[in-house]
């Protein structure tokens, strides 16, 4: 009796996780596959009126990938993506070697300051900035910086992003510090080495895996970019309907009706998110080794 | 002014940085706080720093509270069971699979666990719009279980349950309770959960705020606004106050009063984060 129970347990634990990723996760992919390849077309003459799904083949990525607009936001996703990443990571960095210095004042509630954003939802985030920006109410000089200019939204849009994950990649970073053996430490400050060179020549090299997952975790936010821009919208004209790629699908599914176009951009960006996550994740195994 | 030598000393710049990013943190919450004292025609003609005593923020509250018969406590109720239902079941699912990985040796175990880990580094956000059209083909779409049920699977919680479970649940603690003749169901929700239960609160949190901060799959999802939850609520509280400027305060408002208490929860939370687990999870 529990030698036949044992056999089957296992597989009625994993039973909940498998169904429910074939239904949202591997259903819904292949629906999407399936809608990339079909068009709507209409059919029959005059008074026949009536419209059904035909095989067009790589019609509809070819239609995707004709589309200036889907280049123009990938150009934005990336602009925001060059000063998201390093910022994010830098500053989580930087936060988490501070922390880590001896004798700092302070550090349990900055730590703690720093953690919150986290636990701020990213439309919340962007609404607060939003009016943080917007000149009308701004308390840092809305009046005198144009938060909304060309070249600034990109800017405004990163540091949403920003305030909302260093906390995170901080406390990633910071834990991976801490689990360093401390004996290492106290050797460097008997030969006379400095917080500062301990820090970059010690303390850095050693959690260099917890960095490289931090920078994909990001890498891969940037590729997810929605609710910053989307929300910040419509308190400006600088963020157009179709600003990052992920408004761009939206805009073609819901508001333009070309299910099957938005689903080939979909599909061609997962397949670009696995691309990037695999490289990443490739050279994160080979730093840890 | 001196500065001793010795080994005791506050390390002044240090301290200072980290001050300036607690601040950089805090502002915008601090902002939000002073601004919804402010009434309507306040917002917009006084110091924009400094808070206003005329009991505005009273009225703001009042008013959010009156907008359409309350719907912002309706979105507030919402999110929280939205994230609290979520969250329970997810980790239940997380924990039942991470607990079946780690422990058993079954046929498939290996393919059903590198399929998760790849579902790791899929975006998971954009699946929504192929979600929202299979689950309008049944029908599930614009109801309370559409936003609800492609939130359950979550890959990241069902890895840290298998190296949370492979490092707290001994094999030879199994095998005494079987000797002693209890059933492998039995072990695991007796022995295996309670276990692993430290580490799966920090599967909860991070799923709770997961399903609290999520946007997209709501905002494709729901369109009656009495399922809206509080993101998509005050985005489209904002989309109609473009148009009237004086629905500015009820979003600021809004906003003040869906923080707090996720703050609330967080700080009272914090012993519970056991954050070494997400880092653990690097070696």
């Amino acid at each position: 009796m529990a030698a036949r129970n044992r056999a089957k347990l296992p597989y009625l634990l994993v039973l909940p996780a498998v169904a429910l990723l074939a239904l949202f996760v591997v259903a819904p992919g292949v629906y999407a596959l399936v809608l990339s390849f079909q068009a709507r077309k209409v059919t029959g003459g005059l008074l026949g009126g009536g419209s059904k799904l035909v095989f067009v083949g790589l019609d509809n990525y070819g239609l995707a990938l004709a589309d200036p607009e889907l280049w123009s936001s990938i150009a934005r996703m990336v602009l925001v993506a060059l000063l998201f990443i390093p910022a994010t990571v830098g500053f989580a960095l930087l936060f988490a070697l501070l922390l880590d210095v001896p004798r700092v004042k302070l550090a349990r509630s900055s730590r703690l300051a720093i953690f919150l954003p986290y636990a701020v939802p990213g439309v919340i985030a962007s609404l607060m900035w939003g009016f943080m920006y917007l000149p009308a109410t701004s308390p840092i000089g809305g009046d005198h910086i144009d938060f909304f200019g060309a070249s600034t939204v990109f800017f405004s849009v990163a540091n949403v992003a920003v305030w909302g994950s260093v906390g995170f990649n901080m406390i990633v970073i910071f834990t991976a510090l801490r689990a360093l053996p401390s004996e290492l430490y106290e050797a460097a400050r008997i030969d006379g080495c400095s917080e500062l060179r301990m820090a970059l020549r010690i303390k850095v090299p050693l959690v260099l895996p917890a960095i490289a997952m931090c920078t994909l975790f990001t890498a891969l936010a940037s590729l997810q970019l929605f609710n910053e821009p989307n929300t910040l919208r419509p308190l400006s004209n600088a963020v157009s309907s179709t600003w990052v790629p992920l408004m761009k699908i939206y805009e073609d599914a819901f508001v333009n009706s070309d299910v099957n176009k938005a689903a080939a951009t979909s599909v061609l960006f997962v397949i670009a998110a696995l691309a990037v996550s695999f490289v990443a994740s490739r050279t994160v195994s080979r730093v840890n080794r | 002014m001196t500065v001793p030598t010795t080994s005791g000393r506050i390390r002044l710049l240090p301290t200072a940085a980290l001050i300036l990013g607690a601040i950089y943190c805090i502002v915008p919450t601090l902002w939000i706080l002073i601004a919804s004292t402010k009434s309507k025609t306040d917002l917009f003609s006084t110091a924009t720093y400094l808070p206003s005593f005329s009991a505005g923020i009273w009225h703001n509250i009042v008013d959010l509270s009156t907008y359409q018969n309350g719907i912002f406590w309706h979105w507030m109720l919402n999110s929280f069971g939205y994230a609290l239902i979520g969250g329970v079941a997810a980790s239940l699912v997380s924990a039942a699979c991470g607990y079946a990985i780690a422990l058993y040796e079954f046929r498939g175990r290996k393919v059903v666990f590198n399929v998760i880990l790849a579902c790791v580094l899929l975006p998971q956000i954009v699946l929504a719009i192929p979600q929202y059209l299979l689950l309008s083909n049944v029908g599930l779409t614009d109801s309370y279980l559409g936003v609800l049920l492609p939130q359950l699977f979550n890959p990241y919680g069902i890895y840290l349950c298998r190296i949370y479970a492979a490092s707290s649940v001994p094999q030879s603690l199994l095998e005494a309770g079987r000797i002693d003749g209890a059933s492998e169901w039995k072990l695991f929700h007796s022995v295996g959960l309670r276990l692993m239960g430290p580490g799966l609160i920090t599967v909860f949190l991070l799923q709770f705020i997961a399903i609290w901060n999520n946007f997209l799959l709501p905002f494709v999802m729901v369109n009656s606004d009495d399922k809206f939850p509080l993101t998509v609520g005050l985005y489209s509280l904002l989309r109609h106050g473009a148009a009237e400027a004086s629905l500015y305060s009820l979003v600021i408002t809004g906003t003040l009063l869906s923080v707090l208490p996720v703050i609330a929860l967080f700080l009272s939370l914090q012993r519970y984060w056991r954050l070494d687990l997400v880092t653990g999870a690097l070696k």
